[in-house]
C-alpha cells in the first residue's frame, strides 16, 4: 500500500517532502531507495513544492485533435513557465494530464479540480486572472 | 439501517419491500451527476431541483435521483423524467422551476429543452427515440439512469445481486465457469482473451490463496467507459467480482482505480461499504459460507499500470514495471499467487450472463465477438459521448447514425480505435464490422474502447507523433527497444512535422517498428508502433507531402504553415488585432482588411479562434 500512503502525503502537502519520505521508510521498514523509486516513477507525485493553484491542461487524444497544444502554449506564454514548472510567486503550477474523460468539452483545462471546458486561446487570460 | 441478509430468501424479501415502498407511477427525475455533466454545470441544476422540490413540498411525491452517466455527454446537463422517459438536454438551473410546474405537475412537455435533430429538425420527446440512442443496445449502461450509485437499494430493486444468489446456491464453480466460457465473453480491457478460459486456468492453478482484481486504471486518452460504469453502477462490477471469486476460489480482491477519477473512487468505496452491511460481501455471504473481501487501491498516474503485471507490481508497492509473460499471472501473479485480473466492463457483463444464460448472451454479436461493447465516441464528431453497441455493428453506423457525423460540414478522414497503441482506420474501411478479429486485420484493435474521430483538419503525421510521444513518456523503461526506439521514432516524426524530414524516413520508421514489436516484453512496446504503421499504411501521401513538399495538407504542423488574411472576407472588425499576443496584426483603416506581419507572427492561432467570418486562412 506504499502508493496509497504516498498519495495521502501528496494530497496533504501537494508534494512529497523529504522528511515525510524518511518517515515512510522508517514506518514501513522498507529501504529509502525503494520509497524514492516509487515516488519518482508515478506521475502523480512531485518532490518540489507546488503553487497555490494547480493547472492541468488535458492533452488526451480528443482534446489534442481539438487544439489543446495551442491552449497549453498560450498558458505557458502568459505565465512565463513551461509545463511541469511553478511560477516564482508560487501562484500557479502548470501540468498536463492525459484525459480526464470529459472529452465532449475539449479542449479542457482543470484548475484546482474545477473544469473549464471548450477552451480557446482567447479565454486563457481571463481564466487565469480569476485566480489570485 | 441495513440488516445482514442471511439467506437468498432474505434478499428476495428485501427486494420486495424496496419495490413496495416505491409508489408505482410516481414521477422520477434523474439528473446526470457524472463527470461530464458536472463539468457542464449539473451541480447548479441539482441544487435548483432540490430547492424547488422543498419549496413546493413535493418531497414525498417525486423521486429525485442523482445518477451516473447516460452517455449523451454532448448535450449535458441531462435530465430524464419518468415515467414517460422524457429527456431534457442542456438544462440550466433557470429551467428547473418550469420543469417542475409544467412537466411534473401538469404532465406537459417543454419544447425548447427537447433534443432537436440538427439535420432533420425533428424533435424527440423520449430518450429511446433519439437517433443517438436508437441503434444502441445498452445492457450495461442502461441502468445508469435508474440507479443512484450510492444507494445499493436501487440496484437491488432492479434485480441486483440475484445473479450472485443464483451462483452461490444453485451452481457449482465448474458450472459458472462453463457458462462464462459458453457465453463467448472476451476481455474488454483490450486483449480480448476468453474470460472463461482465464478463470478456469486460475481455478486449476495450485495454491490456497488466490486473488481477483478489477482493472479500472483506464489510462487510454480519450476513453472513459470504465469510469462511467464505476461511477454510475459500481454494484454491477462488484457482483461480477464476487461471482468470479467464488468460481475461482479466491477470498480477497482488489479494485485498482485511477486516482484521476475521484468520483469513481468514492462510489466504489461506498458500494463496498453498503454491500458489506447487507452481508453481500465479507464473511459468509448470504449465509453460503463463502467469504470474500475487496479493497480499493488508487493508481499513481502511470499508463503502464493498466498492464496486468505492472498493475500487480504497483499493488505490491513497487514501481510499475511489467514482467515477462512466460509465467502466467493466473499461476503466479500478485505476491506470486494465482491471480485473475479482468477489466471493469468484463466484470460488469458477468451478472448479466449468469442471470440470462450463456445462450441468450451468445446470440448477441458476431461469431468470434459476443455481447455488447461500450465505446467513447470523441474527437471531431457531433454527438460526443458513450455508446454501447452490439458487436458486429459497422463503424459507419456508429459514426454517422449514432454519432451524427462530422461537425461543421467537414470531411471525415479517419477513426482511431484501440487507444494509443491502436490504429487509424480510413474512410474506405468504414463498413467494417466492429469485432476483435476484424479490427486486428486492418492494423488496429478493439482496445478498451476509445473511438476518436478525425476530420480533414487532422494531420495524420501529427497524430502518429502525438501517440509516439505519449507512449515514449509512459514506457516504464525496462526494455531498451521500447525505451530508446520510441524516443528515436519520436525524433524522426518531430523532424518530419517540422520540415526536416528526409528521404528514407518512412522506411526507417517501418524498420524500427519491427524491432520494437519483437524486442519488448509487454503489450505497451509490442503495440506501440501501431499508430505509426497504420498511418503510414493508409496515409502515406501525407507523410510524403511533409517530407518532399515540406507541406502539411491538413494545416496543423506549425513549421509548415502560415496564417494569412482572406482580404475578400475580412471586414476589418479588429477582433483579431486585439487577440494577437505578438502585435503581428494591425488595422489598416475602417472597413479595410487587416494586415498580418509574417515576421512577427508566432502562429499561436489566436486570430483563427476569434474570427467568426473564417477570414483567417491557413496555408
Amino acid at each position: 500500500m506504499l502508493v496509497g500512503i504516498l498519495q495521502d502525503i501528496q494530497a496533504e502537502y501537494k508534494y512529497l517532502p523529504r522528511e515525510a519520505l524518511e518517515e515512510v521508510h522508517k514506518g514501513l521498514s522498507i529501504p529509502l531507495t525503494q520509497v524514492y523509486s516509487v515516488a519518482t516513477f508515478f506521475k502523480a507525485f512531485g518532490l518540489t513544492p507546488k503553487g497555490r493553484h494547480l493547472i492541468d491542461v488535458c492533452l488526451g487524444t480528443a482534446c489534442h485533435v481539438r487544439g489543446a497544444v495551442r491552449i497549453l502554449e498560450r498558458i505557458e506564454r502568459e505565465l512565463g513557465i513551461k509545463s511541469g514548472e511553478t511560477t516564482k510567486d508560487l501562484r500557479f503550477t502548470l501540468g498536463t494530464v492525459n484525459c480526464v474523460g470529459a472529452c465532449a468539452l475539449g479542449p479542457m483545462v482543470i484548475i484546482d479540480g474545477q473544469y473549464a471546458g471548450q477552451m480557446s486561446t482567447n479565454k486563457v487570460k481571463p481564466l487565469l486572472e480569476s485566480y489570485d | 439501517m441495513r440488516r445482514r441478509l442471511g439467506s437468498p430468501e432474505d434478499l428476495v424479501r428485501l427486494r420486495e419491500s424496496i419495490i413496495k415502498n416505491k409508489a408505482p407511477g410516481k414521477p422520477g427525475i434523474s439528473i446526470c451527476g457524472g463527470t461530464g455533466c458536472i463539468a457542464l454545470g449539473a451541480e447548479g441544476v441539482i441544487s435548483a431541483f432540490k430547492q424547488e422540490i422543498q419549496e413546493r413540498q413535493l418531497d414525498t411525491k417525486v423521486d429525485l435521483r442523482i445518477t451516473g452517466c447516460p452517455g449523451f455527454c454532448e448535450r449535458g446537463p441531462l435530465v430524464l423524467i419518468e415515467p414517460k422517459n422524457t429527456l431534457y438536454q442542456r438544462v440550466k438551473s433557470e429551467d428547473v422551476s418550469e420543469i417542475i410546474s409544467q412537466t411534473i405537475e401538469n404532465g406537459s412537455v417543454i419544447d425548447r429543452l427537447l433534443y432537436h435533430d440538427p439535420k432533420t429538425d425533428e424533435k424527440f420527446i423520449q430518450e429511446g427515440d433519439i437517433p443517438f440512442y436508437k441503434k444502441q443496445m445498452r445492457l450495461l449502461l442502461g441502468n445508469n439512469s435508474r440507479i443512484e450509485p450510492d444507494k445499493i437499494e436501487d440496484y437491488i430493486a432492479l434485480g441486483g445481486y440475484s445473479a450472485l444468489s443464483r451462483a452461490l446456491f444453485s451452481m457449482s464453480s465448474d458450472e459458472i465457469i462453463g457458462e462464462i466460457k459458453k457465453s463467448g465473453l472476451r476481455g474488454r480491457g483490450g486483449g480480448g482473451f476468453p474470460t472463461g478460459t482465464k478463470w478456469e486456468s486460475c481455478r486449476r492453478a495450485e495454491g490456497d490463496i488466490k486473488y481477483v482484481i478489477c482493472n479500472c486504471d483506464e489510462g487510454d486518452p480519450g476513453a472513459f467507459m470504465d469510469r462511467s460504469l464505476m461511477e454510475g453502477n459500481p454494484h454491477s462490477i462488484l457482483e461480477g467480482m464476487i461471482i468470479g471469486a467464488f468460481a475461482i476460489g479466491a477470498h480477497e480482491g482488489y479494485i485498482y482505480v485511477r486516482n484521476e477519477y475521484p468520483m469513481a473512487v468514492r462510489n466504489s468505496e461506498i458500494a463496498i461499504e453498503q454491500a458489506e452491511e447487507y452481508g453481500l460481501l465479507g464473511k459468509n455471504i448470504l449465509g453460503s459460507g463463502f467469504d470474500f473481501a475487496v479493497r480499493i487501491n488508487r493508481g499513481g498516474g502511470a499508463f503502464i499500470c493498466g498492464e496486468s503485471t505492472a498493475l500487480m507490481a504497483s499493488l505490491e508497492g513497487k514501481v510499475g514495471e511489467p514482467k515477462a509473460k512466460y509465467v502466467h499471472t493466473v499461476e503466479k501473479g500478485l505476491w506470486e499467487r494465482p491471480t485473475n485480473l479482468n477489466n471493469v466492463e468484463t466484470w460488469a457483463n458477468v451478472p448479466l450472463i449468469i442471470t440470462n444464460g450463456a445462450d441468450w448472451y451468445s446470440k448477441i454479436g458476431t461469431k468470434g465477438s459476443k455481447g455488447t461493447k461500450i465505446f467513447s465516441l470523441v474527437g471531431k464528431i457531433n454527438n460526443t459521448g458513450l455508446v454501447e453497441v452490439p458487436m458486429g455493428i459497422t463503424l459507419r453506423e456508429i459514426i454517422y447514425d449514432i454519432g451524427g457525423g462530422i461537425p461543421k460540414g467537414r470531411k471525415f478522414k479517419a477513426v482511431q480505435t484501440g487507444g494509443p497503441s491502436g490504429g487509424c482506420i480510413p474512410e474506405r474501411l468504414l463498413d467494417l464490422p466492429v469485432d476483435y478479429d476484424e479490427l486486428t486485420k486492418v492494423g488496429s484493435m478493439m482496445g478498451s474502447g476509445g473511438m476518436i474521430v478525425m476530420d480533414e483538419d487532422t494531420c495524420m503525421v501529427d497524430i502518429a507523433r502525438y501517440f509516439t510521444n505519449f507512449l515514449e513518456g509512459e514506457s516504464c523503461g525496462k526494455c531498451v527497444p521500447c525505451r530508446e526506439g520510441l524516443k528515436q521514432m519520436g525524433k524522426i516524426l518531430t523532424d518530419i512535422t517540422e520540415g526536416r524530414g528526409r528521404e528514407g524516413d518512412i522506411e526507417m520508421l517501418e524498420e524500427m517498428s519491427v524491432g520494437i514489436i519483437d524486442g519488448s516484453l509487454c503489450g505497451l512496446g509490442a503495440t506501440a508502433p501501431n499508430p505509426v504503421l497504420s498511418t503510414i499504411r493508409y496515409f502515406r501521401d501525407e507523410y510524403e507531402a511533409h517530407i518532399k513538399d515540406k507541406a502539411c495538407p491538413a494545416g496543423v504542423c506549425k513549421a509548415l504553415i502560415i496564417y494569412c488574411i482572406d482580404e475578400e472576407k475580412c471586414p476589418g472588425c479588429g477582433l483579431c488585432v486585439k487577440a494577437c499576443p505578438s502585435g503581428a496584426i494591425t488595422s489598416t483603416g475602417k472597413k479595410k482588411p487587416v494586415a498580418l506581419d509574417q515576421e512577427k507572427c508566432i502562429k499561436c492561432g489566436a486570430c483563427y479562434d476569434v474570427c467568426k467570418l473564417c477570414a483567417i486562412k491557413i496555408r
